[in-house]
């Protein structure tokens, strides 16, 4: 049977849409919505919790959604090996249900940010990464409010020595995170979770802007790399399947 | 506080035949505010030009609606939020915000882009220290889009910011929204007898009673209980549950509440249908307890949404609303006649023909040509000052010319993933459609240039909207206008809204483009006084192709072209009011014919796919353009400013005039750009060659300006480093 990718939504999620659409009409895989209620889930092999602001970060980001229903199935499925990516809000989530150790705190700007930057996969043994060339760098955006990566020392040593941050900022510090912490996994590798968007990265029409504001320099040329997040993902699910 | 004037009063009393009770002078008010009636403007706004091919709805209901083919339409509203966010500027732009979004809701359509229209006085004096009251303003009323926006998904991907000392402890906000949907899914809004009136969404408190009329105005005095709470979360989940509700084929009307209430949305929606409605008021949810009739039918409490549903399709709607958890009520049903029946607890306490209330008796303004507008065009001519370059980074600095960067990285401009062209790129931004077109949108407003003279402009308001949407790729296929001023029964005031409008008409006619929405807001004005005209221009274009899509960077090996001519008109310009101080002078006049000529000879050269960018010239003139478009590519350039068509008899004015109808493009190919544009028979000029990171214009064999980009950069980006140190 074909691979199933399920999208977690939350009242207040808003880039499921977006993860939707990349998922079935740009790498064209079958991916659907699962509303946060649902207490049994069956039949998908991934699962991702978009972006967006669940609950409407009403007591912190990710803290209300880390209570729903879903979320025990989320939990089921980690600790089954399964892949699970949460992207922005999702990786707030997946830290406030203790798949992620860390938190995720207010940017050091106190103000929301919404630009492209770049990352550097430091990881590329990972479901979400193996397509990356070693320390591979491409542009991508962030977006969002409270993305400061911040553990303590203990916390921090672990993660390096168990190889588990998975992408680092590469050009600059969009929210003052820990370390140029953009993205890290569990031990076991098959949970990740990232600030940046790579679901507004995907395609080429999404990056064709000229402009410096927007895009970095040294990446003129190929913006939709982030593209390979998702392939890394899909290939990883096939190969999964024919074993 | 009486809202109705005592003429009004006589008017309902001799229509109705009987004396009119408290609770109904209170909801018959909230209608007939100048904010929810047009009393003041109606007459005039017939008078445009509202048809055209693309579109389906006209001005009148929530959004207008634009056919972009396929069976795809486009919706877009314009509202603004200005009394509200001149005293707590975070909640009243968020729930400007909310409003406005709900509009595009109400047709049928998703959100898929918000742009914002902002005018503060100046937040920088000299020495480059903040104002503290204006940037107080400006920080919160740029946190209240964020936070609403952001929140809600859907992105804010454009607008513009003039600053001027007329808006000092005052600000406007405008808020525009731009929907996306199916054609099918229109919602037509009919209804019949015995269908089922639902009030979904926050509960009905006490927070913005007599908004409406709040806004109906001058403001002299902090009035916050006017002011509503924004929750964009409860927004967020009335968005998803009536795209789902419209999804499922449940609606056959639905109506935001916004300014004036429920009194407004009741009245307007019933007239629309032209059916009445029996309405209990004591079914309403309610934040707070012991709420009056009167508190009921005219708070403007945020987020709420009127559905009506027929009988057997009421409980898939219910089942929409109970899975997002959005709280409703059941407040009454569609009549067979056309009487809007109020009733608290079963007693009618309000009966009265809907077209009555939501058709408020017109007003008769005078209208009479201010004094100032001639006084103002004789003023002497500054001296030219010796340093140029200085003067560019002068311009460059300015908060209205300088990079908006630090507003717009606080935005999420691109979640939907639709955002092609993002700010600070373009002229316009661009969100791609699911037909493989484009929609390109920009806003568009010059309070200097109207005060001076209104008709002129708005004039250029419209001409420089039209060149933004041609520069993106863009057709242009409609028009959405927000007219503010301050109180319409002063005649001078009266007389400039008159000329605005005018303008409106004027060019909209001679474009073949219609106006497909629009909103008036008057009494716009603190103790300090009034404000300038501020006509604010929304321009919607369609890139009909994806190779058409235009950005202003230049790059490498290009050869520079301008298209018009430039003549010396300073008033209202940047460089008299921000370097030189002086307001007054002759504001650049648009001629129609050379303005649509240019226009079609650029969008030709777009099509052809001769141009690689294309920026128009206006606050800042040709060179803070030339400038930009330099800054956009890190790229420089060296130009000849002999060659540029010109009656200017002084560099100054060559450089900084504000003239109409300009265009700077790019090229690879200058042979057939030269050809094409000869053909065409409009005045333009090969100027110069990109070069790598300097600026240099010269003129003769003289170096008028050679500065490089570093520098250029320190000024333009100033805004950011002056507000987070």
């Amino acid at each position: 049977m074909a691979a199933r990718i399920g999208i977690a939504v939350f009242p207040g999620s808003n880039c499921d849409r977006d993860v939707h659409h990349i998922l079935n009409n740009i790498i064209g895989i079958e991916a659907d919505f699962i509303w946060h209620t649902k207490d049994r889930i069956n039949g998908y092999d991934a699962m991702i919790i978009p972006g967006g602001f669940a609950f409407g970060d009403r007591l912190r980001p990710g803290i209300i959604a880390a209570h729903s229903p879903i979320m025990n199935e989320v939990r089921r499925i980690a600790k089954d090996g399964l892949p699970v990516l949460g992207i922005c809000n999702g990786f707030q989530i997946l830290v406030e249900s203790g798949l992620l150790p860390g938190a995720l705190m207010m940017n050091d700007s106190l103000r929301f940010v919404c630009r492209w930057t770049n990352v550097q996969v430091t990881n590329n043994k990972t479901p979400f990464t193996s397509e990356f060339s070693p320390k591979q760098i491409f542009g991508i955006p962030v977006a969002h409010g409270d993305g400061r990566y911040v553990a303590d020392s203990k916390i921090l040593k672990e993660l390096k020595k168990k190889n588990q941050i998975v992408l680092r900022y590469a050009s600059d510090n969009p929210n003052g995170s820990t370390d140029l912490i953009a993205g890290i996994c569990n031990e076991e590798s098959n949970v990740m979770g990232m600030m940046p968007h790579p679901e507004r990265a995907s395609e080429s029409i999404l990056s064709v802007d000229r402009s410096r504001n927007n895009i970095s320099s040294n990446n003129n040329n190929n913006n939709n790399d982030a593209v390979t997040i998702f392939k890394s993902l899909v290939s990883n699910l096939k190969q999964k399947a024919i074993a | 506080m009486d809202v109705l004037t005592k003429q009004e009063l006589e008017y309902l009393e001799q229509e109705l035949k009987r004396k009119a009770n408290e609770i109904e002078k209170d909801a018959v008010g909230a209608q007939w505010s100048e904010h929810c009636s047009y009393k003041s403007s109606k007459k005039y706004l017939h008078l445009l030009p509202t048809k055209g091919k693309h579109v389906i709805v006209g001005p009148g209901y929530d959004a207008g609606v634009l056919d972009v083919g396929d069976g795809y339409v486009l919706t877009v509203h314009i509202e603004s939020h200005n009394h509200p966010s001149a005293i707590e500027p975070f909640g009243g732009a968020a729930t400007g915000v909310g409003g406005v979004i709900r509009d595009i809701m109400s047709m049928g359509t998703r959100p898929i882009a918000v742009l914002d229209a902002l005018r503060f006085a100046p937040i920088v004096e000299e020495g480059n220290h903040s104002v503290a009251k204006s940037e107080w303003l400006f920080k919160n009323v740029v946190k209240g889009i964020a936070d609403y926006g952001n929140c809600i998904g859907i992105p804010t991907v454009g607008g513009e910011i003039e600053f001027d000392p007329s808006f000092q402890d005052y600000c406007l906000v405008d808020v525009a929204a731009i929907g996306f949907g199916r054609k099918i899914d229109i919602i037509t809004n009919d209804a019949e007898a015995d269908d089922i009136i639902i009030l979904a969404g926050g509960p009905t408190g006490r927070d913005g009673i007599r908004g409406a009329s709040f806004a109906s105005k001058t403001l002299e005095e902090d009035n916050r209980s006017a002011v509503q709470i924004p929750d964009p979360f409860l927004e967020k989940l009335l968005l998803e549950a009536t795209m789902e509700a419209v999804k499922r084929g449940c609606l056959k009307c639905i109506k935001d509440l916004g300014g004036g209430g429920l009194s407004c949305c009741l009245s307007e929606t019933s007239d629309n249908l032209g059916r009445g409605f029996d309405i209990e008021l004591t079914k309403i949810h309610t934040r707070e307890s012991h709420m009056t009739p009167n508190e009921l039918m005219i708070s403007e409490s945020q987020e709420r949404m009127l559905y009506i549903t027929s009988k057997p399709k009421l409980s898939i709607l219910q089942s929409i609303l109970e899975k997002y958890g959005i709280k409703y009520s059941i407040i009454g049903t569609v009549q067979r006649h056309q009487n809007l029946v109020i009733r608290h607890s079963g007693k009618v306490v309000m009966q009265m023909p809907s077209h009555l209330v939501a058709h408020a008796p017109l007003a008769d303004r005078v209208a009479k040509r201010p004094h100032y507008i001639d006084k103002m065009k004789r003023i002497k001519r500054p001296i030219q000052p010796s340093n140029l370059g200085k003067v560019l980074l002068s311009l460059l600095a300015d908060p209205t010319i300088a990079s908006k960067r630090w507003v717009y990285q606080q935005y999420d401009h691109e979640v939907g993933i639709r955002t092609v062209i993002k700010p600070g790129s373009s002229n316009a931004a661009v969100m791609r459609l699911d037909n493989g077109k484009f929609v390109s949108v920009k806003l568009d407003g010059n309070s200097k240039q109207c005060y001076l003279d209104p008709y002129q402009g708005t004039l250029g308001s419209l001409s420089e909207g039209f060149r933004n949407i041609i520069c993106s790729g863009a057709d242009p296929i409609g028009v959405v206008d927000h007219l503010q001023f301050a109180s319409p029964e002063e005649p001078e005031i009266y007389w400039t809204f008159i000329q605005a409008i005018n303008a409106i008409i004027d060019y909209c006619k001679f474009m073949e483009v219609p106006v497909v929405g629009g909103k008036v807001s008057f009494y716009n004005e603190t103790a300090r006084g009034p404000i300038k005209p501020s006509p604010v221009i929304g321009t919607l274009g369609l890139v009909e192709n994806q190779r058409y899509l235009m950005q202003m960077a230049l790059s490498a090996n290009e050869s520079i072209f301008i298209v018009g001519y430039t003549q010396p008109e300073m008033g209202g310009s940047e460089y008299y009011e921000y370097f030189h101080k002086i307001t007054g002078g002759k504001v650049p006049v648009v001629n129609l014919e050379v303005d649509r000529q240019n226009m079609n000879a650029v969008l030709n050269l777009i099509k052809m796919g001769l141009v690689s960018c294309a920026h128009d010239c206006s606050k800042g003139g040709f060179a803070v353009a030339l400038s930009e478009m330099a800054m956009s590519g890190s790229i420089g350039f060296k130009v000849q400013l002999d060659a540029i068509p010109t009656s200017c008899k002084q560099i100054d004015e060559l450089l900084f005039s504000e003239t109409h109808s300009r265009y700077i493009i790019a090229t690879k190919d200058p042979k057939s750009v030269y050809e094409t544009l000869s053909s065409n028979g409009v005045r333009f000029a090969e100027i110069g060659k990109t070069v790598p990171a300097h600026i240099e214009f010269i003129k003769g064999n003289r170096q008028t300006i050679r500065l490089s980009l570093k520098q250029l950069e320190a000024k333009f980006y100033l805004l950011e480093r002056i507000l987070h140190p």
